[in-house]
């Protein structure tokens, strides 16, 4: 997308929302704005029926942990939630991220009424992150097994798992017991200087 | 007076019409679909979560895993995510190689897609007409990257290997006798886009046998025709993209509206529905492989023109060819370092779609500046298509709830992902 519409669209959205918007950064081609959660529903209302912004579809949701950001030199809110929306009025994408106030109990407003296309997304956020979305017509998990603990996707949940599943010959049933083996690391994960190498 | 209670059915998660392994709790009153409530995450493998530790290079093969009936198309976005961050340059000749096995994936889909939406509704022949042509296709796959199914073909910065100048060919065994591997080795004289041509020249044909068979066919008529309608304002706020959207009648393709690659540089069309039910999902999807088919003659032609290199000469991204890396030193250093330690995608975020034969296939990829990306997310296509599943159904009979399946082309390995 040319940069001369993607400011058109940064003024466009200042225009419209004013200081509900509390950061706006150009990147890359893309436009991020961040605004608080007791402003989503109000934000998320205009953005998709204010002509001159016209979002009519959300296209992606979901949500994302920063506590390990850069070796854990992130100190924000810990959960976030990024919404991905695209207007085929005017042809550009937006993307809107909202933190959740409260690390322990990561609460957000569900945009399910303003844009369907959210409620298995926002299902899925809550199944691997935890972050409940007040007002979702059925919060349940998606895509964990049924019965499932604790939330995947958690920078502190290992990538094994807690419990492994098998079949027990003297018992004759399938039973959960706790994972044997080790999270293995082959190649460790490094942040380089800048300039690193040339 | 009896008391009349709703029947609640459980439709998979082992039945042939599911596509895979989805569950469908179905609430029926009578034949008719009351609610229904499909349950998701039988085939969850938490991509995402394994690439968080796994190099930018390892996670690329997970792709080609996510929706495995258009292999390619995954390996698209994720490039086009990471040169995004990285800020590479790919060089030409790989954007066309690219575009044209976009393409070629774009057909194979879709001739998988017809084969097992017409099986579902009762056409048998149409799986195994589709399957013939699928054959070619995936020998096109397997000449240029080695794999039929996962090819890992796309890397970032450009493609794994230029086109190879001679096809495989069949050689004689027990059961074919000399006679027949020459016929079939007929096409397969020259180099692979000798071949891809006389594919592209066959082709149109085919799907004029397709549509013989379907288009004005009665019963297939009678099992699509007003079957799950959506109307544009609906398939918009249900996140619709691609063929769905369109069957709609929303004129909306990534290709044309955002092009990436050298899409801006073929000529195509980009067919629209005007009811928005099944049959027009259908026509919709005909036509698309007729397109592509004119894309990828046109990506033939200019790829026999122009050679070039394929792949970026940034070896902090692409590993350096492998005689230089044997002569140099400082290449056997990128080469070793790129493959032990991988490459550093700068911090930032970034979103790259494409038009995958679906709908839009999005990577979302956040990256602090590791050799890992710090969170991946992929926009499956499927995943909203399913979840209006409730929706469509709604008010129809059981049997067409098979038929929506089938049109929403779902497929269980981006969905679950």
């Amino acid at each position: 997308m040319a940069s001369h519409k993607l400011e058109a669209l940064q003024a466009a959205i200042e225009l419209a929302l004013g200081e509900k918007v509390t950061q706006s950064t150009l990147a890359l081609d893309e436009l991020t704005i961040t605004c608080k959660a007791e402003n989503l529903l109000e934000v998320a209302t205009l953005l998709r029926d204010h002509e001159a912004l016209a979002f009519t579809q959300c296209i992606d949701l979901c949500g994302v942990d920063y506590s390990a950001y850069r070796e854990g030199l992130w100190d924000g809110q810990r959960y976030a939630v990024v919404y991905h929306l695209l207007s085929l009025e005017h042809n550009w994408r937006l993307r809107l991220r909202v933190f959740a106030p409260d690390d322990d109990f990561p609460l957000l407003p569900s945009v399910v009424d303003i844009w369907n296309a959210a409620n298995w997304y926002e299902r899925e956020a809550f199944d691997l992150y935890g972050i409940v979305f007040e007002g979702h017509p059925d919060l349940r998990r998606l895509l964990t097994d049924y019965g499932f603990v604790g939330h995947p996707f958690r920078k502190d949940f290992p990538v094994s798992g807690h419990v492994e599943m098998r079949y027990d010959p003297t018992q004759q049933r399938v039973i959960y017991q706790p994972v044997t083996i080790e999270p293995r690391e082959i190649v460790p994960r490094i942040i380089r200087e800048e300039k690193y190498g040339g | 007076m009896a008391e009349i209670r709703n029947y609640t059915l459980n439709f998979g998660p082992q039945h042939p019409a599911a596509h895979g392994v989805l569950r469908l709790v179905l609430e029926l009153d009578g034949e008719v679909i009351q609610r229904a409530d499909p349950h998701v995450g039988l085939l969850h493998r938490a991509t995402e979560k394994l690439a968080e530790t796994r190099t930018f290079l390892q996670t690329l093969p997970y792709m080609d895993r996510l929706d495995y009936v258009s292999m390619m198309c995954n390996e698209h976005a994720y490039c086009l995510a990471v040169e995004k961050l990285t800020g590479v340059d790919v060089p030409i000749r790989a954007q066309y190689i690219r575009v044209m096995f976009a393409e070629i994936t774009r057909i194979l889909n879709h001739l998988l897609w017809i084969g097992a939406h017409a099986l579902d509704i009762g056409a048998m022949t149409m799986f195994l007409y589709a399957f013939r042509e699928r054959e070619d296709l995936m020998d096109c796959y397997e000449a240029v990257s080695g794999a039929r199914m996962h090819a890992a073909y796309f890397r970032p910065g450009g493609v794994y290997r230029d086109l190879p100048d001679s096809m495989p060919q069949y050689v004689a065994s027990k059961i074919r006798n000399a006679r027949e591997i020459a016929r079939l080795n007929e096409n397969r004289q020259g180099s692979l886009l000798d071949f891809i041509e006389d594919f592209t020249n066959r082709f149109p044909a085919k799907v004029d046998e397709y549509e013989t068979l379907l288009t004005d066919n009665r019963i297939w008529k009678q099992r699509t025709v007003g079957i799950g309608v959506v109307s544009p304002e609906r398939a918009l706020n249900l996140g619709f993209t691609g063929p769905m959207l369109r069957g709609s009648g929303i004129a909306w393709d990534l290709r044309k509206k955002q092009p990436y690659d050298v899409y801006d540089q073929v000529d195509f069309d980009v067919p629209v529905g005007v009811t928005g039910d099944c049959y027009d999902r259908y026509l919709v999807r005909i036509e698309e492989m007729r397109q592509s088919n004119r894309i990828i003659k046109q990506c033939i032609d200019w790829l026999r023109k122009n050679p070039g290199p394929v792949i970026t000469d940034n070896h902090k991204v692409a590993p350096p060819s492998r005689e230089s890396m044997k002569t140099n030193m400082e290449e056997l250093i990128h080469h070793f370092k790129l493959f032990s330690e991988g490459m550093y995608v700068p911090p930032g975020e970034a979103y790259a779609a494409v038009e995958h034969p679906k709908g839009e296939f999005g990577i979302y990829l956040v990256s602090d500046g590791a050799n890992k990306p710090y969170r991946l997310k992929i926009r499956a296509p499927g995943f909203p298509h399913l979840a209006a599943l409730d929706e469509m159904a709604r008010g129809h009979m059981i049997a067409d709830a098979v038929a929506i399946i089938g049109t929403q082309d779902i497929v269980f390995g981006e969905i679950d992902r």
